[in-house]
């Protein structure tokens, strides 16, 4: 009903969607809209799934993202990138590092880790653009940097953003000491 | 300066600009925040109190003495500080004070789904309700005002999607209000019968007072609409909701005080449209106030009494189009939160597990005890219910529970309740054995310092409470400490303990694998000629370590080489750096 932009940011807990959502609103909100996050602190960032919704707009109102919303979904990992699948526009896009990580029932032997879920991701017919995100972090110097890999690639996606309104928010967000690096898996997931 | 901010983040700047000097807290998701943020402001005193009643005591405490205060607490805090807050209702204030309370709508942190307006109505106390950053910034600096003006201490209603959402605020300077020098005053503060009896009608009095306020505020607006056939009254995240899903196709009467509600402003909204209904999570609380005033509504007929609510929750409950997603994926494995890798309770557990004890629990991340492979814990209720649930546990059955029962609780539970359970038993001497988890930090709200740990919430050195010397002070004569790194040497002290005829306690201790101090020690790898895929190292639950290709495999960047896993392998197939 309205203009907003609705991007999830999904992964496991302690994977660093926090720094993430962080520049996205950060850049959208230097950009002159109107923004909410809305982030998970607490129990389920003990290695669970995690969500954080970022919704920006002239308007926005609700913090939160339903089914059938979201224009995009940045996944750190691949099944938490096809878990919200029902909350994907059916035109919607997901950018998502291809590590796989082993959640509990699997690591228990209780499940197993669905196999091509890519490949199954394509086939419904969605955009999927897939990155090794922890190869392009450590290549800029520190596999933490994986988040910021991914926004790097998300932000290919917006025209009206400029590179240097991006790498603006990243020194606003990123402490000094940690800034070149986190620019550097920038630029790699830019360009990747 | 226009800035994007958590709602917990704005509500510290709101104390900050309202020049608050003195805050007491207890952690809890998802009201965290609002103390730690506080504590970056050098100008408010700020500390993590061992509770939220002794939080609340201390916070009033500052206000007697003429110093707006601030406490915050999650909504199961508030349990626990109910006390004070019904008699602060009858006291009053000397400078303005604020309680902030955060619930948790669809339980993302927490132990239910308790409704805490109702504590703001039994305990006749006004209560705010911020719908968004902005607004917790703007009510915090006016419920102090409120606060000295109608004497009495304001609730700030918080929840998970306000608390932990950013938005955009506008900040202003600090100013503070000139201190209100102390000054006795028996017939208000001492509350015994005599004196209490007087206050009441000064309590009522100031529910119509405010009652009158809230007629009038625009804390309660009304927003226009095109279509008046429905009218919605709604607060908080449901009115965010509730303007995303309709627009102004509906006028909203959006209430940011909740209690005492308005009569007269309700009964006139209502006139205006054709049905009302109201939008509110969890309990029909506004609902059955427009009821009790006669007005028609409908509520929780269309709407949930349990979780949270949506966009299209609210979309659905009033006849507009659904969206649709992407088809799902069936079967995807779930990803329930787990102890990290390294976790030092991780060992504990493992031992009670395989011997097959019966485990009372409590709060902390060593809930996650209860969780397979592990499942080891029995029962968790609330903060502090381990220890004195063992004892009753004992006196029922005696010998036959003695001998294979113990409890858990952290360091922080322990300190927050746990210590009059452990009177109780040093007092009724129940041959209980109970085991403190001492991590050495507040784990499962992200860390905070408690009494046990030596450092303030600035992390700068601070009073240090001793254990060992606190249970022989009670009277414990068995008071052991084991590493739960060592898993034999933690077997042989907790059967050993079971076995005596005494109450003993257990000091499990080792820091938290998170905790900055903490050296790890490299990955460990698997010699896959060795490892005869007996799947032994899958029973402690550690995230690092996954069967691949039929043989155990350790994930480098997360094993931090805590050893546990190694002495459950019979074939030595779990190697350090060194090949060992
Ligand atoms: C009355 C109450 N206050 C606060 C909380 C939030 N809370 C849950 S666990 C916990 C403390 C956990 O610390 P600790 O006992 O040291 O265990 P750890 O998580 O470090 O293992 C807190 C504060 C709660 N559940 N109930
Ligand atoms: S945060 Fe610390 S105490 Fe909590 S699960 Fe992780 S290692 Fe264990
Ligand atoms: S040493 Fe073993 S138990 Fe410890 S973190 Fe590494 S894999 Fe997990």
């Amino acid at each position: 009903m309205n203009n907003t932009t609705n991007v999830m940011i999904v992964g496991v807990g302690g994977q660093g969607s926090l720094l993430a959502s962080k520049l996205l609103g950060h850049v959208v909100m230097a950009k002159g809209y109107d923004v909410k996050v809305s982030e998970v602190h607490g129990m389920s960032q003990r290695g669970g799934s995690v969500v954080t919704y970022v919704r920006f707009g002239d308007k926005v109102y609700s913090p939160v993202i339903d089914k059938g919303e979201a224009d995009y979904i940045i996944s750190f990992e691949v099944l938490e990138a096809a878990r919200y699948l029902p909350f994907l526009k059916k035109d919607g896009r997901i950018i998502v590092n291809s590590q796989e990580i082993d959640p509990m029932p699997v690591i228990t032997g209780a499940a197993d880790y669905p196999e091509r879920l890519l490949d199954k991701m394509t086939e419904l017919g969605i955009e999927v653009s897939a990155m090794d995100a922890l190869a392009l972090a450590n290549e800029a110097g520190s596999p933490k940097a994986a988040n910021i890999a991914l926004m790097g690639r998300f932000s290919k996606f917006f025209d009206d953003i400029t590179e240097d309104e991006w790498l603006k928010s990243i020194e606003a967000c990123v402490p000094p000491k940690f800034l070149e690096l986190n620019k550097k898996a920038f630029y790699l997931g830019r360009n990747s | 300066m226009k800035e994007i901010m958590l709602g917990n983040k704005a509500f510290a700047r709101g104390l900050y600009e309202a020049g608050a000097e003195v805050v007491s807290s207890y952690p809890g998701t998802p009201s965290t925040e609002v103390t730690e943020e506080a504590a970056k402001f050098p100008e408010i005193y700020c500390e993590w109190a061992p509770n939220e009643k002794v939080a609340m005591e201390t916070a009033f405490g500052a206000s007697l003495a003429g110093k707006r205060s601030f406490c915050g607490m999650k909504h199961v805090g508030l349990n626990v500080a109910a006390d004070p807050l019904f008699t602060i209702s009858y006291t009053g204030v000397n400078a303005g004070m604020i309680i902030c309370v955060a619930d948790d709508p669809a339980m993302h942190s927490s132990q239910n789904e308790q409704d805490s307006r109702h504590y703001a109505i039994a305990s006749k106390v006004p209560m705010l309700e911020p719908a968004d950053s902005s607004e917790s910034l703007e009510f915090t600096k006016l419920a102090y005002e409120l606060s000295e003006q109608y004497d009495t201490p304001v609730i700030i209603k918080m929840c998970t999607r306000i608390a932990h959402s950013q938005s955009i605020v506008n900040t202003g300077e600090r100013v503070v209000p000139p201190a209100k020098p102390y000054e006795k005053n028996i017939a208000k503060y001492v509350m015994m019968p005599g004196n209490a009896i007087k206050r009441h009608p000064i309590v009522e009095q100031r529910t119509l007072d405010l009652t009158e306020y809230a007629e009038k505020t625009p804390l309660n607006r009304i927003e226009e609409g095109k279509d008046n056939s429905i009218g919605i009254i709604t607060s908080s995240t449901c009115y965010q909701y509730t303007k995303e899903a309709l627009g102004d196709k509906y006028p909203v009467l959006k209430l940011g005080m909740v209690n005492p509600l308005p009569v007269e402003k309700i009964k006139s909204f209502a006139r205006t449209v054709g049905k009302v209904v109201v939008i509110e999570e969890l309990d029909p609380v506004i609902e059955n106030h427009c009821k009790a005033i006669g007005i028609e509504v409908k509520g929780k007929e269309l709407f949930s009494i349990m979780g949270e609510f949506s966009q299209s929750v609210v979309a659905k409950a009033l006849g507009e189009p659904e969206k649709e997603g992407c088809t799902a994926i069936d079967k995807l494995p779930v990803r329930p939160p787990v102890m990290c890798a390294g976790c030092p309770h991780r060992g504990l557990f493992y031992t009670l597990s395989k011997n097959k004890l019966n485990v009372l629990g409590d709060i902390g991340c060593y809930t996650l005890g209860a969780v397979a492979p592990l499942s080891a814990v029995d029962m968790t209720l609330c903060m502090g219910a381990s220890i004195s649930s063992l004892h009753g546990f004992n006196k029922a059955l005696g010998s036959e529970g003695e001998k294979n029962t113990v409890c858990v609780i952290g360091d922080s539970t322990f300190m927050h309740s746990g210590m009059t359970g452990l009177a109780n038993v040093a007092y009724n001497q129940s041959n209980s054995t109970v085991i403190i988890l001492d991590n050495s930090i507040t784990g499962m709200t992200g860390h905070q310092q408690n009494p046990t740990t030596g450092f303030d919430i600035h992390g700068d050195p601070a009073g240090k409470i001793d254990l060992e010397a606190l249970c022989h002070a009670m009277g414990f004569n068995r008071v052991a400490v084991v590493d739960p790194y060592d898993l034999a040497e933690t077997e042989r002290v907790i059967k050993e303990e079971l076995a005596t005829d005494e109450p003993s306690v257990i000091i499990s201790r080792r820091p938290c694998a998170l905790l900055k101090y903490v050296k790890h020690k490299p990955s460990l790898h698997v010699d896959t000629d060795k490892c005869k895929s007996c799947r032994a190292c899958m029973k402690i639950g550690c995230p690092a370590i996954s069967f691949k290709n039929n043989k155990a495999h350790v994930d480098n960047t997360l094993c931090v080489g805590c050893g546990v896993c190694q002495q459950l392998c019979k074939f030595d197939a779990l190697l350090d750096k060194e090949g060992k």
